[in-house]
């Protein structure tokens, strides 16, 4: 892993403290009137000029919304939210881009800036420099801005766009899907996302059809005091597969926003689906001003026998993550897997963890995860892993580990277990460790100076979920976690 | 001018009620010598080759450690590392998940970086470890494994020399290089550390037993008891506590 270099590199290159994402894009916007009603709920709909089906969705979502109470079952706190305060749609002003050439150059150059190529001939450039592949849907605020490769993918018969696309171009595919898996009623932020979500992307893939590059989405906030709303839905057919990542930053500011996504995933029999997150949103300062509330809803079905979810996250942003994407393993002999790295420092609060819920014969799960607790954070591993009647076989191997740095913060694990099928077994282990000072003297000893130090003992800790990325991810989230821990050290 | 010199030198247990260990040594040691010190077992040895690392369990509260005519005790503890003062470890830690190749590498270039080299490219690192290794009988496995896991005892020595062959400094300290080793084992291990001797490099040699001292052998024998050197002389004085062991010393201490 000659990334720990550049990790090395990175840290170096930054005063702590510094969020390298922070900026703010100035540009003109058109928004929702504040505060959230029927009307605003009208009014997104309207904007994206979608089917009055999606509009009865959303009402009735919204009119479920005002009936349910905010939870508080997490080990996480924060004053009450003012949902009448909030942004629901911010869009950049400039009329519908209809090729890259019109999109604001503003909106280029932040992109450019995050390190996201969306003129295809730039991503090209990259993979000619040994990249690989991958295909890009810029969503920024409430709005797609940019999908790149559509036409190449649309020729393997891979659908890739913009979900409010999706609505009005493929209505069917997401009339039937949609809410699918994460219901309209499911859970108070969900319910909330289903009534103004704004975009997202979608993804279908047709039968027997492997995806011939990597998809991924990349969510910018940038506009204060607003709420994002995404929405993803990824639909792998019958034998087909395909591999998306998502990635995440916010502008740096005082105040704290809300980000409440769902995404939902499907795989029809002998599909397989691997989803990797690499969540980067605004933390919040020092003293934890600010920052996102990541309140997330992520859930994929294992509809088919034989399929395979596979999420893979790594969480080092937000003031407050609140997150546990989860499979339901309702084909037989399907398969679960949830690898997560989950970094706090400051005064970032993490529950974060995944739901198994084995429904089919001979269901597999898998759960590793390791928290790593710096400053005066809290890290909570919080875990279901539950198996029904007829879940004869199921399998499930559960790891979760936690590496405390400095004696302020906090990392605790609840697993849950339930077995209603005898046949079942369910294995868990769990440590929680402090980095040593013999580790640190070691390494010191040398040459590496504490940070560094720091970085790889950590690196070497995740190292087991950062092989589960892509290449360009891990390497990615390499340098992610060294600037991450950055003033962890004294 | 000396490479290392120490006057007086005066430690304790960090702490309000930490216990002294160090009780005014004194050493002086050229560029090209081979020093051993010998000495019975919590006599302080240990203790002298972590501060002269930095180890923060320790205070200093008189004397004096300079390193090239400058201050070492002042230094960080990846300065001195970087300025070449190398310790191999009696007992090498584990860092799970770091492969041995990362490690040296993040290592070395961490070190060159401090001295305002350039870093050093991958094939070059590769044919360096290449080398070195195969003369240690270190395979590519090892190399993958994370750092001293899983290593038996005469892997993690072996390793360590590894390390101090790639990172070339200036000033080794071998603390108990020979402990847990079989016959072939240490000789496998001497001859590394041989090939490491040079007219501008110093090292000193920790050890208990004259034994490994036939393989690698000292230019000074130094007895240390107490928190003290108490007899310095030349390599023949090793055979002569070979003969007679630490008896004397101990009941000194008695
Ligand atoms: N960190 C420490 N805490 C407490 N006692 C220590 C510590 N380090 C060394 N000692 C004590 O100091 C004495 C010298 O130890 P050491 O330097 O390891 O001796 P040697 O290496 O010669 O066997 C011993 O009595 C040992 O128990
Ligand atoms: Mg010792």
């Amino acid at each position: 892993m000659p990334a720990v270099q550049e990790t090395v590199d990175q840290v170096r290159s930054l005063d702590v403290d510094q969020y390298k994402y922070g900026f703010f894009t100035e540009i003109e916007s058109e928004k929702a009137p504040k505060g959230l009603t029927e009307d605003t709920v009208r009014f997104i709909s309207a904007k994206k000029d979608e089917p009055e089906w999606m509009l009865e969705w959303r009402l009735e979502a919204f009119r479920r919304w005002q009936t349910m109470p905010e939870p508080n079952w997490a080990r996480v706190s924060y004053p009450p939210i003012d949902y009448q305060e909030l942004y629901y749609y911010s869009a950049p002003k400039r009329k519908e881009a209809l090729s890259i050439d019109d999109i604001d150059p503003e909106i280029l150059a932040t992109y450019e800036k995050l390190g996201i190529p969306l003129r295809e001939r730039d991503a090209l450039l990259g993979i000619q420099s040994g990249g690989s592949k991958v295909a890009v849907d810029a969503v920024f605020d409430s709005v797609s801005v940019a999908t790149t490769f559509k036409e190449e993918l649309s020729k393997a018969g891979v659908i890739f766009m913009p979900i409010s696309e999706a609505v009005r171009e493929y209505p069917e595919l997401v009339r039937q899907y949609l809410g699918s898996v994460v219901p309209v009623t499911d859970n108070y932020f969900a319910t909330l996302n289903s009534a103004v979500f704004s975009d997202g992307s979608f993804v279908y893939v047709p039968k027997g059809v492997r995806c011939p590059m990597e998809l991924s989405t990349y969510f910018r906030i940038n506009e204060r005091n607003t709420g994002q709303f995404e929405r993803t839905l990824i639909i792998a057919d019958e034998g087909a597969y395909v591999s998306y990542l998502e990635g995440c930053t916010a502008p740096q500011r005082d105040e704290n926003q809300l980000h409440a996504a769902v995404v939902e995933l499907v795989a029809l029999a002998d599909a397989e689906i691997k989803y990797s997150t690499v969540q980067n949103w605004y933390p919040g300062d020092k003293d934890g001003k600010g920052g996102i509330y990541n309140f997330v809803t992520k859930r994929g079905d294992c509809r088919g026998d034989r399929s395979k979810i596979s999420w893979t996250q790594v969480e080092t942003g937000s003031a407050i993550t609140w997150k546990y994407p989860s499979c339901i393993l309702r084909g037989d002999n399907s398969q679960g897997e949830f690898y997560s790295i989950a970094i706090s420092n400051g005064y970032q609060q993490v529950d974060s963890g995944t739901k198994m819920i084995h429904l089919g014969k001979n269901t597999s799960s898998r759960i590793i995860s390791k928290g790593i607790a710096a400053g005066h954070s809290d890290n909570t591993y919080r875990g279901l892993v539950t198996a029904h009647r007829k879940a004869t076989g199921a399998r499930n191997f559960t790891n979760c580990d936690s590496l405390l740095i400095g004696d302020k913060c906090g990392a605790h694990t609840v697993p849950y277990i339930e077995s209603k099928n005898s046949s079942a077994q369910f294995e868990h282990e769990a440590t929680t460790s402090k980095i040593s000072e013999d580790q640190l003297f070691y390494c010191r000893q040398r040459g590496l100076d504490p940070e560094e130090a720091t970085a790889l003992i950590v690196n070497g800790f995740v190292k087991d979920v950062l092989q589960q990325l892509p290449m360009e991810f891990a390497v990615e989230a390499q340098k992610l976690i060294a600037v991450s821990l950055e003033g962890s050290v004294g | 001018m000396a490479m290392l010199n120490i006057d007086n030198l005066h430690a304790k247990i960090d702490g309000d009620h930490g216990k002294e260990i160090l009780k005014g040594l004194s050493l002086t040691v050229n560029p090209g010598e081979v020093h051993a010190i010998m000495g019975p077992n919590g006599s302080g040895k240990s203790t002298l080759s972590y501060i002269l690392a930095g180890k923060e369990d320790y205070e200093v509260t008189d004397g004096s450690v300079s390193l090239d005519g400058e201050d070492l005790l002042e230094m960080e503890i990846d300065e001195r590392a970087a300025k070449g003062v190398f310790l191999a470890f009696q007992y090498p830690i584990e860092v799970p998940g770091v492969a041995t190749m990362t490690f040296l590498r993040s290592a070395l270039n961490a070190q060159r970086k401090k001295r305002g080299e350039a870093e050093i490219s991958t094939p070059d690192f590769l044919r360096l470890v290449k080398d070195k290794a195969a003369n240690l009988g270190i395979n590519q496995d090892m190399l993958r494994r994370g750092v001293n896991v899983g290593f038996s005892g005469g892997e993690k020595k072996r390793a360590e020399i590894l390390q101090m062959a790639i990172l070339e400094p200036k000033l080794c300290i071998l603390d108990e290089t020979d402990s847990g080793l079989d016959i072939d084992a240490l000789k496998v291990v001497s001859e590394g550390v041989n090939a490491l001797r040079s007219p501008d490099r110093a090292m000193i040699v920790i050890t208990h037993y004259q034994r490994l001292l036939n393989h690698i052998v000292p230019d000074f024998v130094h007895v240390m008891h107490k928190g003290r050197i108490v007899r310095s002389g030349g390599k023949e004085l090793a055979l002569e506590l070979e003969a007679n062991g630490y008896a004397e010393y101990q009941q000194d201490a008695a």
